[in-house]
Order: structure tokens, then C-alpha cells, then sequence
């Protein structure tokens, strides 16, 4: 294990719960409105995977995706203007913490539809293949996403074309209140793939590192054009589903196990116990991540609002538009 | 116009002069050209490909640019759609045939809460130069899953743009233009229309993408109609000359936008006029129709404005029936009638 690597997942997932805590308190403070799904349980999945891609592949995440932008390089204080619906947002304040937007970094949004993200990463691998490029298209969904019809119909074409996509399940247990023993026949989602003859993996999606190992071998093999590949990380979601949800349905028993394994706290024991950083140097990391999001907060507070109501709804005015084809 | 003797190729050919052609035949043109000139247009659908597509418009386009360029995809409405618009988001420019517009609504998801909204909720950032194409309207007893009109849902989506082709001239121009768009475009074909013949001159140049035109000039009442239902408003208007009675025909070949300019010019000569549609009267695009001239046109009219459309039923299967269910000749000229002067 390479020092600073372990060094940026400590820092990342350092930086993830102090952002999302910060969310939750501009949301109860009325400066963030909607809906707002917020990630603290799961960060070692978004860290892993994404500090195990190349800044060529494209993500394509869901509505609970503010640790994943963070984690590909957008600045804290664009995502949380985009959360306060301010124009330094990163979608220019018209997409709201659901719809994250970042085209220079391949961050392809923030979908809040469940099941979308299969056929929009589906697409951009199918877009990847036909060109012959060597850049992976990365489709992030919920355990709750793989009854759509769009996970069959998509890992399906996958398959069937050899497409480059890695498709990550963040596999929560809950599809906002109900356990995946009650809405999936299956609970295994990683066997599920093998329906269409795509290669899959479990892993603990608690373990960084473990993450992280196993999205570094599943894109090698996406990459040398074995076709897509499925990894299932078993996590746990902290807090309810969003905002709205105070999680009624869950023991504190089991909330109380799985903080046990919390990604923050055995991350660090494990860096510190490798001599990877000293006691100091992780106070210091979290005090810097949290200035981070203190700057986040102040750089989201001072953007102006957006002001124009029609803009970009078209890439040319709806007027007769005069042809030059 | 000559067709290609080649059966591998079977490929539409223009002519150098102004021809007849076949709807379908000026859509496969039309795919052909894009194709031709820009690697990044590709086509995806049921049974395009191997099969020809299945009212010929991808004939001969698969053994030209191979499989990656035209895709037959497993019955998959909504992810192949999906697929497009991931696809359009990183430079692609596809063109997905949805076999007929009823398994459109399998297919929503993806052009109304995808195609319509990324460019919007992305700040700008991303464009989605995706077309869909897909056959629709009452044909021959299909029966009510395979005999409806959905222009009206799709109407009302802000980031969609809607034309209606019904010539080969115009198939041919809004194909071509749709493709070259960065906006996502609905292209509504109608499945009676495609073996219908009609002068096409390629050297014409294009018309602007969502003009309405005028077919047949009149100055008593203004017939706005599109896709098939222009050819039973030219059937009436042809009767009513018998009477004296010259109405104007207008083939709005958008339906988002809507050519209200043109409608208007029409309105301010006949003070009278008629939506003819063949799709359910109940809020129908005959509906934002009328409701926008009565805003924009009111003092002009002579008359209120009237709707000749379906019935509010599934269509029936029985031949005497569907027929019963859309409008004719006969209806168009009785609703005349109820807006002319005594």
C-alpha cells in the first residue's frame, strides 16, 4: 500500500462526512432545500472505486452522489453551491443536489430516477467501444435500482457487445425503508449477472482498500476489452434515506454493528497501525478537510442565485430555427 | 429517381433532377447522406439492421457502415433509447427508430426525464443530439396498441422538439436537419404515409425545420392539419371548391413549435379555421392549438375555432369502425360548414 494513496483515501473520506454533515445542517437551517440523500456509511465505496479509475473514464452516479463528485475533483464549494441552488453551483444552481454535472471532469451527472444510470453509462461504453477508445464508463446504482427493467435490459447489451462499462452496486440493504430480504428474491445482487454472462465480485464495501483492489482488477479487465463487469460492495447508509426519512424501520442494534465497522474509524486505525500517518498527522488531515468545507459553506453563502428562467433548456432558441443542414 | 440494382447495397440513390420518390425511400436517403458525412451518426433499433427496418427505411444502410453504426437491439425500448441518449452525451449523434410509437411509452423515461432535461439540470453543460424516430397513427386494423398518436404527451415536454413529416420532401429535409440538430428531436412518421409518392428535389435546399407550409392556397377558411389528415383536409378543400368555398390547407409538419406565425398570416386573410387531427379530441394538440391562436388571433376571427379529431375511444379493430373513429372527408366538410357563413 502505497503511503500517499492511503493518505488521499483518509483525507477523502475525511472530507466526505464532514461535507455531508455540513449538509445537514445548512438543510435544517433552510439554506439547502428538496431533497437531500446523504452518504455518511458509505464513502469507502465512492473512494475506492473512483481513486481506482483514470480521469479519461466517465462516471455516471445516482442521486446520492455528492461524495462521488467530490471524490472526482470537483471543488467542495461548487458542489455545495449546487446545493444551496446557486449559480458557482456545479449545474449553475438548476440541478440541485440530485443532478451534480461536471463535463470537463467526466461526471456525468446525479440521476434521480432509479434505474437510469444503466442505460446512460450503457450508452456512453457503447459510444467508448465504437471508437475504439480505451476509457471506461463507470454506472453506480442502489441495490433498490436492480429491479428496473433497465438493469436486465442494459446488462444485457452490455454483455451482448462486449461494452465497457463497470457497473458498482452500493448495495445499502434498503431501498429507503424496505430491506432487500423483502423486495429482492435474490439478495446477492453480484450473482444476478451471471444471467447475462458478466463477470462479477463481492466485496466489503466498509474496507477501502478492499474497494479499491477490486475496482483496480475489474477495470483492467473492462479495459482490455473482456467486456463489463458487475462489483456488488456491501455497505450500510448511517442515516435515513434522505432528509425526510428518520430510518424508523432499523434497530439501533444494527445501526450501533455496522458503525463498528465504520470506514473513518477502521481506516484510520489501519493507517495508523501501518505507519502510514501518526495520530498528529490524521488530527491535521481532519482539520483540514474541515476547513475545506468551511470554505465550501462561505463560497456557497456569497454566489449569486441564478436569475434566467429559460436558459439552456435549448441548445438553440425555440424559434423556427432556419436549417443549414 | 433510380433505385440501386445492388440488393446488398439497396440503397436509395438521388437523382440530379427533381423526381418521384417514396416516403420511405427519401428517410433512408436522408439517413444515408448523414451517415455519409459524419462518423458520429449511427442508428439503433428493432430489427434495423439485417431486417432492412421494418418500413425499409434502414435498407441497405447495415452492410454500408456495418453493426456498430446500425445497431439491431433486443426489444429493450426503454434502455436502447437510454443507451442513445448516454451516447449523445459524449459526441454521438444517434438516431434511434422505436419500432412504432406505442412502444414509445415503454420508452418515457428516457426521452422525457433524460433527453429533455440533462441539458437543463446540467447548468448547460451537456447536450443531447439524440433523434428519435417513430411510425405512429391509425393504419390498417391493428388494433388500439398499435393505433395511437402520442404527439399530445410529448407536446408538452420542455426540451423536445416535435416535427411531423408527411412528404418525401419534408421526410427527407427534417430527417436530415433533426440529425444535424444538438437539441433532441422527436421525428413522428405515420405508417400509412411511408409507401406514399411525391415529387423530391434534392436541390431545393432545406426548409426551415419547423415551418408550417401551405399546400393549397384559399382565402374562406384555413384547414390545419398534418401527417395524413393534410391529404383529407386537400379532399375537402377540393369538394368546397366545387361549392365555391377555397380553403387554405396547412401542413404544420411541427408540432413543437408550432408555426403559430404562418397560422396567424393564414388567419388574418379567412378569419375562419379548422384544426383537423387525427389523434383524441380530449387535449389534444388540437387543443394548444386552438388555445393559442384564440390568445394570439382572437379579432381576427370570424368564427370560433373548431376541431375536426377522433373519438375519445381506443381505436377498434374492426375496419368500418376504426374508419369511424378518425376523421374523413365528410366530417372535415360538415365542420366547415358550422364555421362558414350562411
Amino acid at each position: 500500500m502505497q503511503r500517499d494513496l492511503a493518505r488521499q483515501f483518509l483525507y477523502d473520506i475525511e472530507l466526505a462526512r464532514r461535507f455531508e454533515q455540513a449538509a445537514a445542517e445548512q438543510y435544517a437551517q433552510g439554506n439547502i432545500a428538496g431533497f437531500l440523500h446523504l452518504y455518511p456509511g458509505e464513502e469507502a465505496v465512492a473512494v475506492g472505486t473512483l481513486r481506482a479509475a483514470d480521469v479519461g473514464d466517465y462516471v455516471v452516479s445516482t442521486y446520492r452522489e455528492h461524495v462521488h463528485a467530490l471524490v472526482r475533483g470537483i471543488p467542495a464549494g461548487a458542489v455545495m453551491a449546487e446545493l444551496f441552488g446557486r449559480s458557482g453551483g456545479c449545474s449553475g444552481g438548476y440541478g440541485g443536489s440530485m443532478h451534480l454535472f461536471d463535463r470537463e471532469r467526466r461526471f456525468l451527472g446525479g440521476y434521480a430516477i432509479v434505474g437510469e444510470t444503466f442505460p446512460v453509462a450503457t450508452g456512453v461504453a457503447y459510444w467508448l467501444r465504437m471508437n475504439e477508445a480505451s476509457d471506461v464508463a463507470l454506472c453506480y446504482f442502489g441495490d433498490g435500482a436492480v429491479n428496473q427493467g433497465t438493469f436486465h435490459e442494459s446488462l444485457n447489451m452490455a454483455a451482448l457487445w462486449k461494452l465497457p462499462v463497470l457497473f458498482i452496486c452500493e448495495n445499502n440493504h434498503y431501498q429507503i425503508g424496505t430491506e432487500i430480504h423483502r423486495h429482492s428474491a435474490l439478495a446477492e445482487v453480484y450473482q444476478r449477472a451471471c444471467a447475462y454472462g458478466i463477470d462479477s465480485r463481492r466485496v466489503d464495501g466498509m474496507d477501502v482498500l478492499a474497494v479499491y483492489e477490486e475496482t483496480r482488477e475489474a477495470l483492467h479487465y473492462v479495459r482490455d476489452g473482456h467486456g463489463p463487469c458487475l462489483l456488488e460492495c456491501e455497505t450500510y447508509r448511517y442515516r435515513g434515506h434522505s432528509m425526510a426519512d428518520a430510518g424508523a424501520y432499523r434497530s439501533a442494534l444494527e445501526v450501533a454493528e455496522l458503525r463498528a465497522r465504520d470506514p473513518l474509524l477502521t481506516f484510520t486505525q489501519r493507517a495508523l497501525e501501518a505507519g502510514w500517518v501518526t495520530q498528529e498527522e490524521a488530527d491535521e488531515m481532519g482539520a483540514r478537510a474541515g476547513r475545506e468545507v468551511e470554505a465550501a459553506v462561505a463560497f456557497a453563502e456569497q454566489s449569486p442565485p441564478p436569475t434566467q428562467l429559460d436558459k439552456d433548456v435549448y441548445v438553440r432558441p425555440l424559434d423556427l430555427y432556419r436549417g443549414d443542414a | 429517381m433510380k433505385r440501386s440494382h445492388n440488393d446488398h447495397a439497396g440503397l436509395i440513390a438521388p437523382a440530379s433532377a427533381a423526381a418521384e420518390l417514396q416516403v420511405w425511400e427519401a428517410l433512408n436517403l436522408a439517413l444515408n447522406e448523414a451517415m455519409a458525412v459524419d462518423d458520429a451518426v449511427f442508428v439503433l433499433g428493432e430489427d434495423v439492421g439485417v431486417y432492412g427496418g421494418s418500413y425499409r427505411v434502414t435498407q441497405g444502410l447495415y452492410a454500408r457502415y456495418g453493426e456498430w453504426r446500425v445497431r439491431d437491439t433486443p426489444i429493450s425500448e426503454g434502455s436502447f433509447t437510454g443507451l442513445g441518449v448516454g451516447a449523445a452525451l459524449v459526441g454521438g449523434r444517434p438516431v434511434v427508430e422505436i419500432m412504432t410509437v406505442n412502444f414509445a411509452l415503454l420508452a418515457l423515461d428516457a426521452i422525457v426525464n433524460m433527453a429533455a432535461k440533462l441539458r437543463y439540470m446540467s447548468g448547460g453543460q451537456l447536450r443531447v443530439p439524440l433523434v428519435v424516430r417513430m411510425p405512429g397513427g391509425v393504419a390498417h386494423q391493428l388494433a388500439a396498441q398499435h393505433s395511437q398518436r402520442l404527439e399530445h404527451m410529448l407536446m408538452n415536454v420542455p426540451g423536445l422538439r416535435i416535427v411531423a413529416p408527411g412528404t418525401p420532401q419534408d421526410s427527407y429535409w427534417q430527417l436530415r436537419q433533426a440529425i444535424r440538430h444538438d437539441d433532441p428531436v422527436i421525428v413522428l412518421e405515420h405508417e400509412l404515409l411511408y409507401f406514399d409518392k411525391g415529387t423530391f428535389d434534392h436541390a431545393a435546399g432545406a426548409p426551415p425545420l419547423h415551418a408550417a407550409a401551405v399546400r393549397r392556397p384559399g382565402r374562406d377558411l384555413t384547414l390545419i392539419a398534418w401527417h395524413r389528415m393534410v391529404q383529407v383536409a386537400q379532399q375537402a378543400a377540393e369538394r368546397l371548391a366545387g361549392e365555391g368555398i377555397e380553403a387554405e390547407v396547412i401542413d404544420l409538419r411541427s408540432l413543437r413549435p408550432i408555426d403559430l406565425p404562418l397560422l396567424r398570416e393564414s388567419l388574418g386573410r379567412t378569419h375562419r379555421a379548422l384544426v383537423v387531427e387525427e389523434d383524441c379530441r380530449f387535449a389534444g394538440a388540437g387543443a394548444e392549438i386552438v388555445a393559442a391562436l384564440t390568445e394570439a388571433a382572437f379579432f381576427d376571427l370570424d368564427a370560433p375555432l373548431r376541431r375536426v379529431a377522433a373519438a375519445d375511444v381506443p381505436t377498434p379493430y374492426n375496419g368500418e369502425l376504426e374508419r369511424a373513429s378518425i376523421p374523413d372527408v365528410d366530417a372535415v366538410i360538415e365542420a366547415a360548414r358550422g364555421i362558414l357563413p350562411a
